[in-house]
C-alpha cells in the first residue's frame, strides 16, 4: 500500500551491493547460527510431526494402490522438515499459510485431525472438504490454512493477497506461501514479488526446491536455479535453508518472521529439500536412478536425522520405537476411518456452489 | 503381523496390469523403499516399491501373470519377529470383492435424495421506493462510483485495487473522488500485472476483506481469468462450504469505439457459464448503482461488467440512502404484449429504441433487461414468452455460444408450448471487431436489425 517500506535502502552503488543485500543480510544471520536450539519436548514435538506426516503418506499411497484414492496424489514423503520446522514458528490462530497440491504434510503439521484429512483423500463425506476438494484441495478456515491450490504457482499471489489483508486489519500476522522449484518459474510469482516488496508486506516466499517438477530437474528448466536469489530484483532478502534438516529449518524460520514482524517487508526462503516418491502416483519415474533416490534417504532423510540427533542427546531408541507404533496406531485409525464412512450424500451436488441464495 | 502385498494401481484409470517381474524371492529381507516387483499397464512399466519392512514370505501370483486386477493379493510380507515360512497364505482369488469400505465401488447406497438444484428466492422484488421520493440524473459513471463510495463508508474491509484507480482517479474516471475521501490504504494503485493482482486480491478476500478488483478493460482481465475462476469461483465449492470469497471484479467489457478487435471483446457469456461465480451487467445508472451495492456485499465472487459507452449516459437514480437491488432479478424495462425483446448492458438501450419505432407500426414490444447473467432469471424471461409468444434477444456480443443461445435453449426447454416463431437472436457479426468506421458499424449490432427481428417474429416483415 502506499505507505514508504521502512527499510528501504537507498539505491545500491554497485552491482555487488545488489548482490550482498540478496544473500547476505539474513543469510548471515543464518550462518552464524544454523541449528535452532530446541528443548527436549520440542524435539520430541518434531520428530513425532514428521514421523506422522511420513506414516500417513506412506499409508495415502496404498490406500491409492488399492483404489480407495483417486486422480492425483502428491505425497510429501521427504518434505517433512520443511512445513515442520516452519510451521512449528508460527503464531497459532493469527498467521495464515498458503501451499499447492502437496499439501497434505502442512495440514498435518498444523496438527489438523488426520482423520479428516484421509477421508478427504478416499472422498468421503467425513472429508475435511467434505469430499468434494480431494487431495489438493483442502482448507482448515480454522487454522488460517487456505488451501490446497491446483493451478502451479497461484498460491503465490493468492498469498500476497492475504498477507495484504494481515497488513490491511495491522493485525501482525504474517503469510507462509510454499510453492514448488518448478512454480518458481511462473510469471505471476514475480507480479506478486514485485508488488509485496513495494507495499512491504508481511510474507514469506518458500521454495520447496525438491529438484524436480514432475519429470523436469531444476537445471533443465531453470536458467538461475538459485531460487534464493530471485528476489533480488525486487530487493527481497533470500535464504538457503537445508530442507533436510528440521532444526536448521526452524532456525531459518526464526529468522526469516522476524524480519517480515519488524515490518521489514517479504522474505524469499529458498529449502533445498526431496521427494523420495514419484510426483504424483502415476508417475514413471525415470527421469533419475534409484541409485540417487536411495543415496538422500540413506544419508539425508530428515526423520533419521533427527533420531540420531536426538539419541547422540540422549534419548532412548526404544522411547522413539514406541512414538513410532503410537504414530502407526493414529494412521491405521485414520485410514479405517476414511475408507469405512461414507461418500458424500448425493444430495450434496448442489450444495456450496454459491453461498447466498438469490 | 504378516502384511499383504496388494496389487496397486499405479494411474487414476488402472484397473489391471502385468505382473511383469518379481525383483525379490521368497525368504528376501525387504526394507522400506526397495523395489519387489516390476508392473506393467498398457502406458508404462512401474516399479513397485516396499512400504514396510519384513521378509518376503510368499509369492501368491507368478511373474508374467497377465490381467492382475487391482487390489489382489500378490504377496505375503512376515512382520518382525514372524517366520516368513509360517504364514498362511490366504486363498487366491483373481477378484477384488466389493465389500463396504473396501475396493473399488465404495460408498454409500443409491441416494434415494433427490439431487436438488437450488431455486430461486421467492418474490424478490425491486426495494419499493417510497412516494415522494425525488430522483436525481446520475451519469453511470458517477452511479458506479457512488454505489462503492457509499459500501466503503459502510465497511471498513471494503477497499479498491487496480490500475490507475487512485490517483489518476480512474482510467475511465469511475474512481473519481475515492482516493481523496479514502486514502491511500483503500484506493490502491498496482503495477501493470493483471494475474498478479487479481490474486492478490483473491487472496485478500480469501483473508477476510472485500476487494474491489478493477480491471481497465475486461479484455486484460484474460491475463487474469485463473485467478477469477479457478480461485475465486471454485474455492466455495472445493472446501465443502468453508472458504469464502466476496471479491467483485469490476470493470468496462464489450465494444467500445473504433478501438479494434483486442479492446473490444463481450465477456458475458464466459463468466456466465462458470458456476460459482455471479456475474451482473447493468444498463442505467440506478441498477448499475443497486447492483454495485449488492455485489460488493454478497458473499460470493462477482464478475461485474459495466460499459464504456454507457459510462457518461445519464439516469435517474431515486435519492435513497441505501439502494440495494437484488441479484438475479431481471427487470422489464417496458411492458408490452406482442413480442419481448431480451437484452442487457448496452443492448437495452438499443430494445427500447427498437421498441419506441416497433410502437409506431403498431407492434407492442415488452423489453427484459437481464442485470444479472448469473444466475440468470429464467422465470422473467418464460414469463413474458408465455404472454408475447414471440422472443427475440438483442446482444452487444458475439453469436456463438453466447447469453442468447442461451436463452434460446430455456425457451425451448421450458417454453416450447408457449412460441408461436422461432426464437431469434441479434448479435453482433461473428468477426473480430474490425477498426475501420464502416466496417465496425457494419460488425455491431444496431436498432435496424432489432426491429427488423422483431417484425420478423411477428410475421410482419
Ligand atoms: C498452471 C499449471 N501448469 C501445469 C500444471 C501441471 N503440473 C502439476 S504439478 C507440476 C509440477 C510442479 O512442480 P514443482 O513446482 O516443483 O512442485 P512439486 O510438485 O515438486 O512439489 C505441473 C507441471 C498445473 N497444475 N498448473
Ligand atoms: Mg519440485
Amino acid at each position: 500500500m502506499a505507505k514508504a517500506p521502512k527499510s528501504r535502502k537507498s539505491p545500491a552503488k554497485s552491482p555487488s551491493d545488489d548482490t550482498d543485500f540478496a544473500l547476505h543480510s539474513l543469510q548471515d544471520a543464518l550462518e552464524k547460527n544454523k541449528r535452532f536450539k530446541a528443548s527436549d519436548e520440542q524435539l520430541q514435538h518434531f520428530y513425532e510431526q514428521m514421523l506422522l506426516i511420513r506414516r500417513f503418506e506412506e499409508r495415502a499411497g496404498q490406500l491409492y494402490g488399492l483404489g480407495l484414492i483417486g486422480g492425483f496424489c502428491h505425497l510429501y514423503i521427504g518434505q517433512e522438515a520443511v512445513a515442520v520446522g516452519l510451521q512449528s514458528a508460527l503464531t497459532e490462530g493469527l498467521d495464515s499459510v498458503i501451499t499447492g497440491y502437496r499439501d497434505h504434510g502442512h495440514m498435518l503439521a498444523y496438527g489438523i485431525d488426520p482423520k479428516v484429512i484421509m477421508a478427504e483423500l478416499t472422498g468421503r463425506e467425513a472429508g475435511i472438504s467434505k469430499g468434494k476438494g480431494g487431495s489438493m484441495h483442502m482448507f482448515s478456515t480454522e487454522h488460517k490454512f487456505y488451501g490446497g491450490h491446483g493451478i502451479v504457482g497461484a498460491q503465490v499471489s493468492l498469498g500476497g493477497g492475504l498477507a495484504l489483508a494481515h497488513r490491511y486489519n495491522d493485525d501482525g500476522g504474517l503469510c507462509l506461501a510454499y510453492f514448488g522449484d518448478g512454480a518458481a518459474n511462473q510469471g505471476q510469482v514475480y507480479e506478486t514479488f514485485n508488488m509485496a516488496a513495494l507495499w512491504n508486506l508481511p510474507i514469506v516466499f518458500v521454495v520447496e526446491n525438491n529438484q524436480y517438477a514432475m519429470g523436469t530437474a531444476v537445471k533443465r528448466s531453470s536458467a538461475e536455479t538459485e531460487f534464493y536469489r530471485r528476489g533480488t530484483a525486487f530487493r527481497i532478502p533470500g535464504m538457503k535453508v537445508n530442507g533436510m534438516d528440521v532444526l536448521e529449518v526452524r532456525q531459518a524460520a526464526e529468522i526469516a518472521f522476524k524480519h517480515v514482524r519488524e515490518g521489514k517487508g517479504p522474505v524469499l526462503m529458498e529449502c533445498e529439500t526431496y521427494r523420495y516418491r514419484g510426483h504424483s502416483m502415476s508417475d514413471p519415474a525415470k527421469y533419475r536412478t534409484r541409485e540417487e533416490v536411495q543415496d538422500i534417504r540413506e544419508h539425508k532423510d530428515p526423520i533419521e536425522g533427527l533420531k540420531k540427533f536426538m539419541i547422540e542427546n540422549g534419548s532412548k531408541e526404544d522411547d522413539l520405537k514406541a512414538i513410532d507404533k503410537d504414530i502407526r496406531k493414529v494412521v491405521s485409525e485414520a485410514a479405517d476411518f476414511a475408507e469405512n464412512l461414507p461418500e458424500p450424500d448425493a444430495s450434496e451436488l448442489y450444495t456450496d456452489v454459491l453461498v447466498e441464495e438469490y | 503381523m504378516a502384511i499383504e502385498l496388494k496389487m496397486p494401481a499405479l494411474s487414476p484409470t488402472m484397473e489391471e496390469g502385468t505382473l511383469a517381474k518379481w525383483l525379490k524371492s521368497e525368504g528376501d529381507e525387504i526394507v522400506a523403499g526397495d523395489i519387489i516387483a516390476e508392473i506393467e499397464t498398457d502406458k508404462a512399466t512401474m516399479e513397485f516399491e516396499a512400504v514396510d519392512e519384513g521378509t518376503l514370505g510368499k509369492i501368491m501370483v507368478e511373474e508374467g501373470t497377465e490381467g492382475v486386477k487391482v487390489g489382489t493379493v500378490i504377496a505375503i510380507l512376515a512382520g518382525e519377529g514372524e517366520d516368513a515360512s509360517d504364514i498362511e497364505a490366504p486363498a487366491a482369488s483373481g477378484e477384488v470383492d466389493d465389500v463396504q469400505g473396501e475396493g473399488k465401488d465404495v460408498g454409500r447406497e443409491e441416494s434415494e435424495a433427490e439431487i436438488t438444484k437450488p431455486k430461486p428466492k421467492a418474490e424478490v422484488r425491486d426495494p419499493d421506493v417510497p412516494e415522494g421520493t425525488s430522483y436525481t440524473s446520475t451519469s453511470v459513471r458517477e452511479a458506479l462510483r457512488d454505489g462503492m463510495a457509499e459500501e466503503m463508508r459502510r465497511d471498513e474491509r471494503v477497499f479498491v485495487m487496480g490500475e490507475e484507480v487512485a490517483e489518476y482517479q480512474g482510467a475511465y474516471k469511475v474512481t473519481q473522488g475515492l482516493l481523496d475521501e479514502f486514502g491511500p490504504k483503500r484506493v490502491i494503485d498496482t503495477p501493470i500485472t493483471e494475474y498478479g493482482f487479481a490474486g492478490i486480491g483473491t487472496g485478500a478476500a480469501m483473508g477476510g476483506l472485500r476487494p474491489i478488483v478493477e480491471f481497465m478493460t475486461f479484455n486484460f482481465a484474460m491475463q487474469a481469468i485463473d485467478h477469477i475462476i479457478n480461485s475465486a469461483a471454485k474455492t466455495n465449492y472445493m472446501s465443502g462450504g468453508q472458504m469464502r470469497c466476496p471479491v467483485v471484479f469490476r470493470g468496462p467489457n464489450g465494444a467500445a469505439s473504433r478501438v479494434g478487435a483486442q479492446h473490444s471483446q463481450n465477456y458475458g457469456p464466459w463468466y456466465a457459464s462458470v458456476p460459482g461465480l455471479i456475474v451482473i451487467a447493468p444498463y442505467d445508472s440506478a441498477d448499475a448503482k443497486g447492483l454495485m451495492k449488492a455485489a460488493i456485499r454478497t458473499e460470493d465472487p462477482v464478475v461485474f461488467l459495466e460499459n464504456e459507452l454507457v459510462y457518461g449516459r445519464s439516469f435517474d437514480v431515486p435519492d435513497m440512502d441505501d439502494y440495494v437491488l437484488p441479484i438475479g432479478k431481471a427487470r422489464i424495462m417496458r411492458e408490452g404484449s406482442d413480442v419481448t425483446i431480451v437484452a442487457y448492458s448496452i443492448a437495452v438501450g438499443l430494445a427500447l429504441e427498437a421498441a419506441e419505432e416497433l410502437a409506431g407500426e403498431g407492434i407492442d414490444a415488452e423489453v427484459i433487461d437481464l442485470r444479472t447473467l448469473r444466475p440468470l432469471d429464467r422465470e422473467t424471461v418464460l414469463a413474458s414468452l408465455a404472454k408475447t409468444n414471440r422472443l427475440v434477444i438483442a446482444e452487444e456480443g458475439w453469436p456463438t455460444c453466447s447469453i442468447a443461445s442461451e436463452i434460446i435453449a430455456i425457451c425451448m426447454e421450458d417454453g416450447f408450448d408457449h412460441l408461436d416463431a422461432p426464437v431469434t437472436r441479434v448479435c453482433d457479426e461473428d468477426v473480430p471487431l474490425p477498426y475501420a468506421a464502416n466496417l465496425e458499424k457494419l460488425a455491431l449490432i444496431d436498432t435496424p436489425r432489432v426491429v427488423k427481428a422483431a417484425k420478423k417474429v411477428c410475421y410482419r416483415d
